[in-house]
């Protein structure tokens, strides 16, 4: 039994089948990477997992409890953190603030009416937001405004505000869309680190088969829809179902 | 001190300051100087300053924090004057319970409210708010004052009359007082030229405003405040962060709400008299002007713009074409009139006209209001904007 | 039945003014993405530019009729407007009766005029803005306007009247063998609103610059990708806007004497028009102003304002909440709109 079993997930969007009959099962402390060719449902797939959509058949359950219907925030509060393909961060506000936003949603839910404490009272929270920023190399940034940083620096403050929740499971949606070499390589280091470290369970959709085959020690592959390979990486480079669902991908 | 930092207490310190010597800094001119209309040291324009100084720092907690940008809080404001006017009509005309049952109903019509309209956000949230006070306005002009059922009085306004119950009365003033000391007591210090006017329903508004500066100040330095801050940011990733942001926003909306309340009270403390105009969509949009042109989202800035529109339109409403030709009689006539028939579209009556000019200017050009412009400016003169590699917040929220 | 029937025709003029206030709004929202909280103002200009033309064609020339004499004995003074004496006493007075149908002729290049300045001049600045700025600005847009109209014409209404030959009352009801009698500019009003409505809906139906334009309603971003230069369709889009809120004011002058605050008036109810018709939707729009107008209407008589005082003032935004509640995306919104 894994951390997170999806059965039998179906989602239609109007007449096109986004997602058929996918089952799927995360074991606790894997890094679990979902690839596929464009259009194979890996997005729609994440965002079932999340609160986002919701799947018109089947079951989602972590840690044996469904979550299917759940609000975002609440499954958030259940120990599932995600990362964007397009870091999503508080860009107005700082390094600092985003971090500790994160925090307090650790420690005080979804909902905490306290009008009149002062942030600086808080004394754990700061350490804990110093921290974690020292974790991900970012004290010395920690007063820059979020929006003046660079992509790779965001996609960093992101990944620092979910670590900072202490997920049971962290699902990642292409963590390197649209990063230069030496940043890719960065997060690739980030996530290794991540997982050396604190043993996160991962669940990563990502193109760049670079960062898929240093990181995951599982890997599914959809195809219009459904998984059609699961296996460790070594043995998916030469299944040739995988090279002709590619193939097929890049003929349309 | 009072669980603010050292930088908020200065601040703090000198908001009280600066309120409690109104009377003197508000009248430089001597009185008999031709330049004494420009004086604004007098009792009632003073209480204007300070209540719908309380009016934009509630509304500023709402807007300037989330970025809800709400068309309808005059419709709390006349809620709450309609409760004090009710509470001077039942039991007397001391001010304590009219204050709290205004702050309270406002607060629960603003639950109300704020649950149907925060079910929408941005501009539908806009326009939902724009139609549930322009229906509270025809609600309090015609729905709510029959003679079944009068509540509001309807055009004539809802005021105290000689057969009202009054049952805690007694012997006591005919006019809003606190505790036997009447709201229109008036004492004049005369210093040589000037003349210096302390009024008693001045400092009562003048007390409750620093207390609504000062919870909105612990509210900016809270974790509420910091959540507050992020739904305006980016309220996907508050709620990717397991943060429920409707709680919060209502909250908020709840809070400015019973600001306005408080405000709404006081206008019927200093005057008790309440009408239905006082919800129209023009002082909701009056509210709006003063929290940008302070400056949204700061401290200092709804404060400012308050008093900045509350003034103006004091001074505006005042000058005729009698007062701009003793300005200019200096000119040859020619140039006299011409300066004048330009000028007189936007003074005395026209001062609606200057208000929907200055609204879009500030929108346009200064997006960030006083404060942020005044921060430019000594940014610029001191040079520091250059020199220095600290980012700065982009004042723009990214949608 | 006969009082149901006047109800619902003294529902239309009303909710046809709604109906062409809110497929406005809803052209420009759907365009430009941008709430036009002044659009009110054009529909109040739009009335002020019948007011100024029935005036422009009173503009006399006063002769000095030495045959005729007053009481006293002096020359009498005689006004003759320009155009009685330019195109004869007949043809003139006719045409002064006429002003406010001639009113639309000089309404369309003015609002089109109008529209192409606003949307080039300030709008365009504010697309890229947040939500909020283009609100606020296009409010101080509003009370601009709404005061320089003030401040030519004065804060009184101002009579407008029809021409004579539509300004009886026509009975409606005499080929159902009913007596009905109802205003006859009423009438001529919603036939006019009819004709507008339909020429914008074929307009965007038939012609292929109206084919660009739903499609950049339907995905903006996809339209932008095909290289087609939306923007400038968009522009003429708002010029378009502007001139219906501009007709149905220079038309509704008749009804109701214009005033400067009409603007914000009928601006508000619009918009609880547009909510309730679908965010997006030019049907849900149209619909939504008529079954408003009627409903309205219908509040208004004896019966109900004595039930529930004063229910005729607040029926349209009861409506408005409860469908609001109800069913969120409006009549006829598309799904997913307004649902979050």
């Amino acid at each position: 039994m894994g951390i997170l079993e999806i059965k039998d997930i179906n989602k239609r969007f109007g007449g096109l089948q986004a997602l058929g009959d996918v089952n799927l099962s995360v074991e606790e402390g894997t890094v679990h990477a979902i690839i596929g060719p464009n259009g194979a449902g890996k997005s729609t797939l994440l965002n079932c997992l999340v609160g986002k959509l919701e799947p018109d058949t089947g079951s989602v359950t972590f840690e044996g409890k469904s979550i299917l219907g759940l609000k975002p925030h609440q499954i958030n509060q259940l120990g599932i953190s995600r990362v964007f393909q397009t870091p999503e961060i508080f860009s107005t506000l700082s390094v600092f603030e985003n971090v500790m936003i994160a925090c307090f949603a650790k420690r005080d839910g979804a909902f905490q009416l306290n009008p009149l404490t002062s942030i600086k009272g808080e004394k754990d929270i700061h350490e804990k937001v110093e921290q974690m920023l020292e974790d991900v190399n970012m004290a010395d940034k920690r007063d820059h405004v979020a929006a003046s940083m660079s992509r790779g620096d965001k996609r960093r403050l992101e990944m620092a505000m979910c670590l900072a929740q202490d997920p049971k499971l962290l699902l990642l949606d292409e963590p390197t869309a649209g990063m230069a070499r030496a940043d890719t390589n960065n997060t690739i280091e980030l996530l290794k680190e991540i997982e050396e470290k604190r043993g996160i369970t991962m669940v990563i959709i990502e193109h760049d088969m670079h960062v898929v085959f240093s990181l995951a020690n599982k890997i599914t592959v959809l195809a219009q829809g459904t998984p059609i390979v699961e296996d460790v990486p070594s043995k998916i480079k030469g299944n040739p179902k995988v090279q002709e669902a590619y193939l097929g991908g890049a003929h349309e | 001190m009072f669980g603010l930092d050292k930088r908020d207490t200065t601040l703090f310190l000198f908001v009280v300051a600066i309120t409690l010597l109104a009377p003197f800094l508000l009248n430089p001119f001597p009185t008999e100087s031709a330049l004494a209309q420009f004086n604004a040291g007098y009792p009632d324009l003073m209480q204007r300053f300070v209540i719908f100084g309380i009016f934009a720092i509630g509304f500023n907690i709402l807007f300037g924090l989330t970025g809800y940008l709400s068309f309808g809080h005059a419709a709390f404001l006349g809620v709450g004057s309609y409760a004090a006017v009710w509470m001077f009509k039942l039991l007397s005309f001391n001010i304590v319970p009219a204050i709290i049952l205004s702050v309270l109903v406002a607060g629960v019509f603003s639950l109300a409210i704020g649950y149907i309209c925060l079910r929408r956000s941005g501009i539908y949230f806009s326009i939902l708010t724009l139609a549930f006070a322009q229906m509270s306005f025809a609600m309090a002009y015609s729905v709510l004052s029959n003679p079944n059922f009068n509540l509001t009085n309807g055009e004539t306004g809802l005021q105290v009359y000689a057969d009202d119950p009054q049952i805690l009365k007694g012997d006591g003033p005919d006019f809003t007082h606190l505790f036997g000391l009447e709201m229109n007591t008036t004492k004049t210090l005369e210093l040589g030229a000037w003349a210096f006017q302390f009024n008693a329903g001045f400092y009562v508004c003048a007390f409750f405003m620093i207390i609504a500066f000062y919870i909105a100040m612990r509210i900016f330095r809270s974790p509420f405040g910091l959540m507050l801050r992020a739904i305006k940011t980016n309220q996907t990733r508050l709620n990717y962060t397991g943060l429920n942001s409707r709680p919060y926003t209502l909250a908020a909306f709840v809070i400015s709400g019973m600001y306005a309340g408080l405000a709404g009270g006081l206008l019927a403390v200093t005057d008790p008299l309440a009408g239905a105009e006082r919800m129209q969509w023009t002082a909701s949009g009056e509210v709006v002007l003063m929290t940008i042109l302070g400056g949204a989202g700061t401290l200092l800035g709804p404060i400012l713009g308050a008093a900045f529109i509350k003034y103006f339109e004091n001074i505006f409403s005042k000058i005729n074409d009698t007062v701009l030709h003793s300005w200019f009689s200096f000119m040859p006539e020619s140039i006299d009139n011409f300066l004048v028939a330009i000028l007189y579209p936007f003074v005395g009556k026209g001062w609606h006209l200057t208000l929907g000019l200055m609204f879009m200017l500030i929108v346009i050009f200064l997006p960030g209001g006083l404060v942020d412009g005044g921060q430019r400016l000594w940014n610029r003169i001191t040079g520091k904007n250059r020199t220095q590699a600290e980012p700065v917040a982009n004042p723009k929220p990214a949608e | 039945m006969d009082a149901i029937l006047l109800q619902v025709l003294n529902g239309l003029d009303k909710g046809s003014a709604y109906a062409l206030i809110a497929l406005g709004l809803t052209l420009i929202f759907g365009t430009l993405g941008v709430v036009n909280f002044a659009h009110g103002a054009l529909f109040m200009i739009g009335a002020f530019v019948a007011v100024t033309l029935q005036r422009v064609l009173n503009l006399s020339v006063v002769t000095v009729d030495p045959e005729k004499k007053d009481f006293l004995g002096n020359p009498l003074q005689v006004q003759t407007p320009y155009v009685e004496s330019w195109f004869g006493e007949a043809a003139g007075q006719a045409i002064i009766n006429w002003s406010v149908p001639l009113a639309i002729l000089a309404a369309i290049p003015i609002m089109l005029m109008i529209g192409y300045v606003m949307e080039r001049g300030l709008i365009r600045h504010f697309y890229k803005r947040p939500h909020a700025d283009q609100i606020l600005v296009t409010f101080g847009l509003a009370i601009v306007l709404q005061e320089i109209v003030k401040a030519f014409f004065g804060a009184n209404p101002i009579q407008t009247p029809a021409p004579d030959a539509l300004a009886g009352v026509w009975n409606m009801g005499a080929w159902l063998g009913m007596s009905l009698p109802y205003p006859a500019w009423r009438i001529v009003y919603f036939i006019f609103a009819a004709i507008v409505i339909s020429g914008v809906f074929a307009f965007l139906q038939f012609t292929t610059f109206g084919m660009v334009v739903r499609a950049g309603m339907a995905d903006r971003e996809t339209v932008g990708i095909l290289g087609i230069n939306i923007d400038r369709r968009f522009t003429v889009m708002f010029g378009i806007a502007a001139a219906v809120a501009g007709l149905a004011g220079v038309m509704y002058a008749p009804i109701n004497p214009p005033n400067y605050h009409w603007g914000m008036d009928f601006l508000v109810l619009s918009f609880v028009v547009v909510v309730v018709g679908g965010m997006g939707s030019l049907p849900g729009a149209v619909l939504a102003g008529f079954v408003l107008g009627i409903l309205e209407s219908f509040a208004s008589t004896t019966w109900a304002t004595t039930t529930i005082p004063g229910i005729n003032q607040i029926i349209i935004y009861l409506v408005a909440i409860v469908i609001l509640l109800a069913r969120p995306r409006g009549l006829m919104g598309r799904k997913g709109v307004m649902e979050e």
